[in-house]
């Protein structure tokens, strides 16, 4: 059987799962088709957190970028869990206590604004639109691959899938189709892993496997990776940072990110009870966990075996010959996502770092520059193929990609869908419309974001998760700080949260799109992304961090000259900090 | 029960004691050990690199998951010390 028919016989089983699963689940409740996780044990709740949370960005992207930068892309690990110390402590139990359901309806009725609900909205929609953009690069590379086409191609054809799917919606508010998803996911990526572990390092756990010694060479497996990059010109893998305050701040968007962002919170509002809030960022970390911990062991590995197909004698011998090339390069070649140019016309494969410090080895070598440009966001699909692992495994992780980018691409059309028309035109604009009309206003955003998503997604701000990462630093700068100083602080009004959120977003989205573009619309940048040029060394995807601080000092410092808010919202702050009393968010 | 009253505010004084607590370890495995003070790390070996490395990439998230679990079991208790659980 071709690798071409295993795949597809993977995906459309798992979909087949998922779309039977949604119907057995849907004739039991209809009430949990809008309230996703209502009397839902927090061990499933947290499984139905971890793979609304786990996107192209975790699932396809994140290891490529780590692979790429090493120790330096820590930080996606470090921020994109440690986000939900901050959700259970600060956030997730205090608005469950307040028993609504949208972040718009906490901040517009702890700020007593419909001005503040509106900024809300806002800040909602281009966080998740940018998420989008995300998911489709994601997505795009996926189909591509998939379905052995361009990769403009693919992410055409992902468009539409992820359109009809988010259309025929509440799939996504089931929980326990989620609950499949995330198995899917998990296994998908965890099986290569382990297989790639047990080659390499004869260690069962990939996270143990990346400190053991490398088989072949009796090294531990860092310091042989350290050896063989230092050898072609590139950074140790393990080499430490000079610039630490990037780091920091971009670890800090981040985690304050998460924390941020509606659709992970959305879930805490409608647990059973407040303890639960608590129980379920805790289960949600443990499921996301086993993903994180093995990224860092997938990324290591996967750079080795590249490195060690390219050179199959050592990095000081000659280049594979590129008519040798293995099938996974000529694979990825159709997708346009690896691109050869042989530039000393020696028939072989040379890569490695051009850069002036490496030009006299490069010249004595007879090497005219890189010769391989491969996508950092191939890297954990086309991992099993590198390692040479079974068919099978191959269309496991087809599907387990596919699952992660239109699950969660899916959950954010819907979240953007509803902010529109549920909280921006029925909420202010017009309160008289129709439930059929609001349904179409859904329909029409949804459209409308996913479009706008694939346009921006053809010539994309960055990697799948490098823009994912834009996404959660405007989250940063703008909702989790309102949030926060809505359940801890009695004194911040009206008018401090309104000016603190829109200084947050204005000050990063600016930022943003000095260096990657007005809008994201490619060519539009006002200064070449280059760390040269970034203010204080900070790049646009750790400036989240700074417009959170922003935000606090706006809002605090306005609240402070202005009134103090009426007794009733301060009374509100007060019970909502409180467990007892809390009721049922929803009946059950 | 009013919610103005000492038990209360002693209630809240306990969490944001215990949130304060939890928020110094959070940073300290991932800002501290796992970025700035990576360098005081160095002479620890693990695996072919140091301590630092491991926190940055291991050490933190399993520190982040105890913490919430610490948490959560301790805010149980507060809840319930302060007779301020769900009934």
């Amino acid at each position: 059987m071709s690798q071409f028919a295993i795949n597809m016989i993977f995906v459309c089983g798992s979909f087949a799962l998922y779309i039977a699963i949604a119907i057995w689940a849907r004739a039991g409740s209809t009430k949990e088709f809008y309230v996703a996780g209502g009397g839902v044990h927090p061990v499933m709740n947290g499984m139905a957190t971890a793979a609304d949370w786990m996107s192209a960005a975790s699932f396809i992207s994140m290891a490529g970028l780590i692979s790429v930068g090493g120790y330096a892309n820590s930080t996606y690990l470090m921020g994109w869990t440690g986000g939900y110390v901050l959700l259970a402590m600060l956030l997730a139990p205090y608005l469950r206590k307040f028993g609504k359901f949208t972040v718009p309806d906490f901040i517009g009725d702890r700020f007593y604004s419909s001005g503040a609900r509106l900024v809300a909205v806002a800040c909602l929609i281009i966080a998740s639109v940018t998420y989008v953009i995300g998911q489709m690069t994601g997505a795009g590379v996926a189909f591509s691959r998939f379905l052995e086409v361009s990769s403009d191609a693919g992410l055409i054809i992902a468009a539409v899938i992820v359109f009809m799917y988010a259309v025929l919606g509440g799939m996504k508010g089931i929980t326990y189709t989620q609950v499949a998803q995330y198995v899917v996911l998990i296994v998908a990526y965890t099986i290569p892993a382990v297989f790639i572990s047990l080659q390499l390092t004869d260690t069962f756990l990939p996270p143990l496997g990346l400190f053991s010694d490398h088989v072949q060479s009796g090294v531990p497996l860092l310091q042989k990776l350290d050896e063989v990059v230092r050898e072609l010109g590139f950074v140790d893998y393990t080499a430490d940072v000079d610039n630490k305050l990037n780091m920091v701040l971009f670890t800090l968007s981040l985690m304050i990110g998460t924390a941020g962002l509606p659709h992970v919170i959305i879930r805490f509002f409608t647990v059973p009870k407040v303890a639960d809030a608590r129980w379920s960022a805790g289960w949600a970390l443990v499921f996301i966990a086993i993903l994180y911990l093995t990224a860092p062991a997938v990324a290591s590995m996967a750079r080795l075996n590249l490195m060690t197909t390219i050179f199959p004698d050592g990095p000081t011998a000659d280049a594979i010959k590129y008519e040798d090339r293995p099938d996974w390069i000529k694979n990825w070649e159709k997708t346009g996502l690896i691109k050869h140019d042989d530039l000393n016309g020696d028939g072989r494969i040379q890569l490695y770092n051009h850069s002036p410090a490496f030009a006299e080895t490069a010249n004595e070598r007879g090497w005219k520059g890189n010769e391989l440009t491969v996508n950092n966001d191939i890297l954990v699909l086309a991992n099993p193929e590198i390692a040479n692992l079974p068919g099978w495994v191959i269309g496991l992780i087809a599907a387990g990609g596919l699952a992660a980018a239109l699950s969660t691409a899916a959950g954010l059309l819907l979240a953007i869908s509803s902010a529109i028309s549920h909280d921006l035109i029925k909420g202010s604009i017009n309160p008289h419309i129709t439930e059929k009309q609001e349904l179409r206003y859904a329909r029409i955003s949804m459209a409308v974001a996913i479009i706008v998503a694939t346009w921006l997604g053809m010539n994309p701000p960055g990697f799948a998760a490098q823009t994912v990462a834009l996404a959660f630093g405007i989250a940063a700068a703008s909702i989790f700080p309102a949030l926060m100083m809505g359940i801890f602080s009695k004194r911040v009004n009206n008018k401090g949260a309104i000016l603190g959120m829109l200084s947050g977003l204005v000050f990063t989205c600016v930022y943003i799109f000095l260096y990657l573009g007005w809008f994201f619309i490619p060519g539009t940048a006002s200064f070449e992304n280059v760390p040269a040029n970034w203010m204080f060394g900070i790049s646009p995807l750790s400036i989240g961090a700074v417009g959170a601080v922003i935000n606090f000092l706006v809002a605090f410092g306005v609240s402070a000259v202005t009134e103090q808010p009426p007794k009733a919202i301060q009374d509100l702050v007060e019970s909502v900090r409180f467990p007892r009393g809390a009721g049922t968010a929803i009946d059950h | 029960m009013t919610v103005h009253d000492k038990n209360a505010e002693a209630y809240w004084k306990a969490n944001l004691r215990l949130i304060i607590g939890c928020l110094i370890v959070w940073a300290l495995v991932s800002y501290g050990f796992g970025i700035i003070l990576r360098p005081l790390l160095t002479s620890i070996t693990v695996g072919g690199t140091d301590l630092g490395f491991w926190f940055a990439q291991q050490g933190s998230i399993i520190t982040f998951i105890i913490l919430i679990f610490f948490y959560s079991w301790k805010m149980n208790q507060l809840d319930k010390a302060y007779g301020l659980d769900e009934e």
